[in-house]
């Protein structure tokens, strides 16, 4: 009876710890940003702040991040899949060999890796020295939209392939050998057997590559030239002048809700156990 | 636990050790390097330096620990916007800061900053007088900065891709650079180049003036390659674009790239005819710094003539300092990119600090030629 | 017949679009290396092989500083976070439903939350409180976004252990902290151990909730490089992140093809653990 009872007590009590946590360090400055996004420069309340999101600039804005985002994602999805199938089947060891090997560049610095693109895509930067010396033309993809896009799948396309190969590799091989042996086509095991039992992964993995890729204004500054003017971008700006910080709260709190929305939307399929190693 | 996971641990585990071990190791070459070097720094106390990214000679702030016993913790910002609310929210306390002219007279004017002690600066008598009349402008009575750099805005161009000797802000507009034009991300630096062609004050407040000036660089974005954030200067000597707004300061460095490729003349540096801004970039003293009279003895140690050579020579940005001036090749004195004479400034101007209510209207004029 | 070389049509795909996907993710790497070699500061214009930027390196503290910072940050929040986390997912795992799913709630803010948000609101927080920006802070904010990683990490692993066996243990007359070393965290340690990593590895990446956190004098290497972004990145930048690549990749290779040095004492030891 002794031990059941300390057992309970014990058990308990380790979630204080987090639970004051994110008291003191999510929710307290949630709110302050709900405090300031709802307030303006001489604490008066007021909804401007929100509405501003409405204006053709801020519009724009978060209609173009959304487009590149998704974009971005959906290359990662189409890029990731295949591959982690490919991991797959080279058997656990390999596997995670090769995950390790994807992993590795994450610990080099993300600017110095989003700056070296700028000095591959540049007009005479290497990738089109390397292109004029088979006398190909070159391209010319730096300061547009696609050199963003390419950033974003660049830096984001790790946290696709990590959470979709961790779900694959828990499938059993004898489901997929079942549904050959009975007769199923290719198409068919993948259609009926792999993909649906992939969904928790490939959800998760669109989530890690979504959210950071909607809200970056790095990568559009370093590879857009800072031509793009993406939803990130604004938001940064109205935060390093100073001056905005009641409008950039109040546009955060915006996209947060958009995105909590988004990702409700799409929750229930999401197991977030793939989000690992 | 099974195998697998072992062997899995064990090299996730070896990764990070690496990762970690790697830092001890060169930490500890480093160390080696500087043993017996600085053995007594923080015996004078702490002095933190607030200063734009890659604006001095480390070694020379070496040289001041080592001179002074002063240990320095040296920060750096990337725009006098980004530094300015981090001191005035005093979210973290600096002894020493280097803004531009504009921001001065905003922290001026919103009570940030901290009479200097001259006293304490005897070496002020290196900077020369006509620099500090410059800095009346936003500082009257020379009260609260002590000039650092200064120089121009210009353009820069690459003779084998422009035709002529461009002399006014109107080739930024010429249709034949489509897609070979840099233009500087920046509020007041963009604004300056459209204010100057349709020859207004870059310090105009007026709303239909800076409509206007939006309108125009609506207008130049198609031709533009890029707003650079990151250096021009590797941009131009890559020869990436025909013609970029630069400062003045990045001109040495270009032409001693250029001439180790041998390309020499091939960019050139112009200020033009309509005018342009003259910028200082001075130390100041935040109200609240923890560390007054350090910062006393680091200004003053900058307006040392050695000191502000060796330092123009690694930044190669224009030192105010006359004593240092003097000490320079006759070659580099006459470089009229790096020092150009009373002529060629009498149509440039100073920003000055416009208010609140302007920079609002900047912002959002700014925002609208970004979102276009 | 038709079968094998369809398999083996099937591998050499596999191996070309594996070898497409590092080259994409690994071509940067290569220009960052190349340009610590570079003896123009110009990352334009090649002006000759040097060593001096390794040389250099090792002389300019802030970057070493920085460098220093970053691991340590990265590290102490790792540990941390992973002992908070576990220790929360453990309590998570015996809660109901109601206020389990508030917390599970609450975890994922900060993972779906834009990093800027998160910065922001934490800088808003600390200012608010008086809490003057520097290490400390840079390191509780690591810590709130690291948590959440090494919580979902745990928990699947922890609903597939049996809460029998910890009872056993307990019965057997084990404490609860024995019990729980001997049973449950041997099991749960995968888990642990790739929350932890994964922690670490998006602690080192950070650079958006560091720069809105950090106060004065404090650096890790992300906030330094884009201090330098205007003025031009440090070519000694470049050769340390070449240094670091080597020694981790070194490693790496090393303890995947040679896993069979140590394998019958490996093997002792697993079953002594049992």
């Amino acid at each position: 009876m002794n031990n059941f009872l300390s057992k309970i007590k014990s058990r308990k009590i380790l979630v204080f710890p987090y639970v004051f946590w994110i008291l003191g360090f999510t929710v307290v400055p949630l709110i302050l940003i709900v405090i300031y996004g709802l307030t303006d420069k001489n604490g008066v309340l007021t909804f401007e702040n929100i509405t501003s999101m409405g204006t053709y600039e801020h519009m724009k804005a978060l209609i173009l991040s959304l487009l590149l985002s998704l974009i971005s994602t959906l290359i990662c999805l189409l890029l990731a899949y295949p591959l982690a199938l490919i991991l797959k089947k080279r058997g656990a060891g390999a596997g995670r060999f090769i995950v390790f090997i994807f992993v590795l560049p994450m610990w080099m610095n993300f600017l110095l890796r989003t700056l070296a693109w700028q000095t591959l895509l540049e007009k005479n930067g290497i990738i089109n020295g390397i292109l004029s010396l088979f006398t190909l033309p070159g391209i010319a993809v730096i300061n547009t939209n696609y050199a963003i896009i390419l950033g974003m799948v660049y830096n984001f396309l790790p946290f696709m392939v990590l959470p979709i190969y961790n779900v694959l590799v828990k499938i059993d091989d004898n489901v997929v050998n079942a549904a050959r042996d009975l007769g199923a086509s290719r198409r068919q095991t993948f259609f009926h057997i792999l993909l649906p039992l992939s969904i928790p992964g490939i959800v998760s993995g669109i989530t890690m590559v979504f959210v950071p890729a909607l809200t970056t204004f790095v990568i559009s500054n370093i590879l857009g030239g800072a031509k793009i003017l993406l939803i990130g971008n604004v938001i940064e700006q109205e935060f390093t002048r100073g001056s905005g910080w009641h409008l950039g709260a109040g546009l955060s709190l915006v996209m947060m809700v958009f995105i909590f929305i988004s990702m409700a939307l799409i929750a229930k399929y999401d197991s977030q156990e793939g989000r690992t190693f | 636990m099974n195998k697998r996971y072992v062997a899995y641990a064990k090299k996730a585990v070896a990764c990070v050790l690496a990762f970690c071990s790697t830092t001890f190791l060169l930490s500890g070459c480093s160390l080696l390097q500087k043993n017996g070097q600085e053995k007594e720094a923080g015996s004078g106390g702490k002095l933190y330096v607030y200063n734009w990214g890659e604006y001095i000679d480390d070694s020379i702030v070496e040289q001041f620990q080592k001179e002074t016993g002063i240990e320095v913790i040296y920060d750096m910002f990337e725009t006098n916007e980004e530094m300015y609310p981090i001191i005035s929210s005093g979210a973290a306390k600096y002894d020493v800061v280097c803004p531009s002219d504009y921001m001065i007279k905003k922290m001026v004017d919103n009570g940030l900053l901290a009479e200097i002690d001259f006293n304490n600066v005897p070496n002020i008598k290196n900077i020369g007088q006509q620099y500090m009349d410059m800095s009346k402008a936003f500082d009257p009575e020379n009260k609260f900065s002590v000039p650092y750099n200064w120089g121009t805005v210009g353009i820069i161009y690459n003779t084998s891709k422009v035709e002529g000797d461009p002399d006014s802000w109107n080739v930024l507009w010429d249709e034949r650079y489509k897609g070979n034009i840099l233009m500087q991300d920046s509020v007041r630096d963009a604004f300056m180049v459209g204010e100057k062609k349709l020859g207004y004050s870059l310090n105009s407040t007026d709303r239909a003036e800076l409509e206007a000036v939006r309108d125009q660089l609506i207008a130049q974005k198609p031709l533009v390659q890029a707003y650079v954030i990151d250096q021009v200067r590797d941009k131009m000597i890559g020869g990436e674009a025909a013609l970029a707004v630069i400062y003045s300061g990045e001109m040495l460095y270009i032409q001693n790239e250029i001439k180790a490729s041998g390309r020499e003349d091939q960019l050139k540096y112009v200020i033009p005819k309509e005018g342009s801004n003259l910028w200082i970039d001075s130390w100041v003293i935040p109200k609240d710094a923890p560390n007054k009279a350090n910062a006393e003895k680091w200004i003053d140690f900058m307006c040392r003539a050695d000191i502000a050579k060796k330092n123009f020579e690694y930044i190669t940005y224009p030192t105010p300092n006359t004593a240092a001036f003097e000490l320079l090749d006759k070659d580099m004195r006459e470089n009229k990119a790096v020092f150009p004479d009373q002529e060629m400034l009498k149509n440039c101007e100073v920003f000055q600090y416009l208010g609140e209510e302007a920079d609002e209207l900047y912002n959002n004029l700014w925002k609208e030629v970004k979102s276009n | 017949m038709k079968i094998g070389i369809l398999k083996r049509l099937e591998k050499i795909f596999g191996d070309f679009y594996l070898a497409l996907i590092l080259i994409f993710l690994y071509a940067p790497i290569l220009v960052m290396v190349v340009l610590s070699f570079n003896s123009s500061k110009s990352r334009t214009r090649w002006g000759g092989f040097t060593w001096q930027w390794y040389t250099q390196l090792f002389s300019s503290s802030m970057i070493m500083d920085a460098f220093k910072n970053t691991v340590i940050i990265a590290l102490l929040s790792s540990i941390i976070a992973s002992i908070i986390g576990t220790a929360a997912a453990i309590a998570l795992n015996d809660m109901k439903k109601l206020p389990k799913s508030m917390l599970m709630g609450a975890t994922s803010i900060p993972m779906l939350n834009a990093d800027i948000v998160t910065g922001i609101s934490l800088m808003l927080a600390f200012i608010s409180f008086g809490i003057s920006l520097g290490f400390k802070t840079v390191l509780v904010s690591h810590i709130t976004f690291n948590i959440p990683y090494v919580i979902l990490s745990v928990l699947p692993k922890l609903k597939k252990t049996s809460r029998y066996t910890y009872e056993a243990a307990l019965d057997l007359g084990a404490g609860p902290l024995k019990a729980f070393f001997a049973v449950v965290f041997p099991d749960i340690f995968p888990g642990i151990l790739s929350g932890f990593l994964l922690a670490f590895t998006m602690s080192l990446d950070d650079f958006i909730i560091t720069h809105f956190t950090k106060g004065a004098g404090i650096n890790t290497l992300s906030t330094l490089i884009y201090s330098e972004v205007r003025k031009g990145i440090k070519p000694s930048m470049y050769a340390l992140s070449s240094i670091i690549f080597l020694v981790v990749l070194i490693l790496l290779l090393i303890t995947n093809f040679a896993p069979n040095i140590n394998k019958v004492h490996k093997n002792t030891k697993i079953k002594g653990m049992r």
